[in-house]
């Protein structure tokens, strides 16, 4: 009998291995196991018991934290919200800074007609004004790292939510999860590092040099 | 040596305000013949269709990156010996080798300055 009961439990965990793992998959095999212990017990059939039971309430536990999350907020309001706020920081900075080109441009226009100490001391200026400008592309590219991220996470939480919504309706993915593809980026690189972690010009010049 | 700036330089980034700050840097240094393009694909059609003594180019860009318009660069024929300056946020020491590998005449990381731009230029072409 204990056998028997056991070559079926072994044959049940070998499908469900088979497949993909859900809580109501992973329920029915703590349901199995502890079917198979029903009459006397030893002391360490007890404690494994227990220990079972104790993770059937561990998923229980899970579940109900999961369903009071408000996945539906996250991932159809807040992160897509979150995402558009960037962009818009992404857009706003891009025509200020486009706007700030057109003025030095005009003053570059103006210092050709100057001679002297006064068109050195304007070009001077207007190339500090350039290489300004060029934060920009620097705050661009750091936002649509946060903003690849605030995506993948998105799609992260409706994937647990979908394992664990056993039998219940199953989040389908956001219009912005669909938009992100980690191959379509696999050409790209990690973007700007942070100052403590980046290496500087002289660092890169001499890591050059080393090759000459 | 002195260098000729009336040469033809293509300046390749996805990204236009870039693009436009390294051509008014480059007009500040009397690089007056620079042409644009804002990605891999349509720089190397314009390199192959036209002559350019100087290419400086972004790495991260779609489809064609720039690390892949350099290796490009380097596998044809007529423009393999056309000086190449990455101009790229990316500081790992990885991608220094791996473009360093791939030919790279120079690399510049970003945010740089007119007179880093100015001096790798001369560098680069000061070797040509």
């Amino acid at each position: 009998m204990y056998e028997q009961s056991q070559t079926m439990l072994e044959a049940r965990l070998a499908a469900h291995r088979q497949a993909q793992p859900t809580a109501a998959k992973i329920e029915g095999v703590v349901r199995s196991v502890i079917s198979t212990m029903r009459g006397d017990l030893s002391a360490h059939e007890t404690t494994l018991l227990a220990e079972v039971e104790e993770l059937g309430r561990t998923i229980a536990a899970a579940k109900a934290e999961i369903a009071a999350l408000q996945v539906d907020d996250i991932t159809d309001s807040h992160i897509p919200s979150a995402t558009d706020e960037l962009d818009a920081i992404v857009e706003h900075t891009a025509s200020a800074t486009n706007a700030i080109l057109e003025v030095c441009e005009t003053l570059d226009g103006l210092a050709t007609e100057l001679m002297g100490a006064a068109a050195e001391t304007l070009n001077t200026a207007t190339t500090r004004i350039y290489e300004a400008c060029s934060f920009q592309d620097i705050t661009g590219q750091r936002i649509n790292k946060v903003v690849f991220t605030l995506k993948a996470i998105d799609r992260k939480v409706a994937h647990i939510v979908s394992t664990f919504s056993c039998g219940e309706d199953v989040l389908q993915p956001s219009a912005s999860m669909l938009d992100v593809s980690l191959s379509d980026e696999s050409g790209l690189l990690n973007g700007p590092q942070l100052p403590m972690s980046a290496m500087g010009q002289s660092d890169i010049d001499k890591l050059l040099a080393s090759f000459e | 040596m002195s260098i000729d700036k009336s040469m033809n330089v293509l300046i390749v980034d996805d990204y236009k305000t870039m693009l436009r700050i390294i051509r008014n840097l480059l007009k500040q240094i009397e690089f007056h013949n620079v042409e644009e393009a804002t990605d891999g694909g349509e720089a190397l059609a314009k390199l192959r269709a036209g002559q350019f003594g100087l290419v400086i180019s972004d790495w991260n860009m779609q489809p064609m990156t720039g690390l892949q318009l350099l290796q490009e660069v380097r596998a044809d024929a007529r423009l393999k010996t056309t000086p190449f300056i990455m101009i790229t946020a990316e500081s790992k020491a990885e991608n220094v080798v791996a473009a360093k590998q791939a030919g790279v005449s120079n690399y510049i990381v970003k945010p740089f300055n007119a007179e880093t731009l100015k001096e790798k230029i001369e560098k680069v072409l000061g070797h040509v």
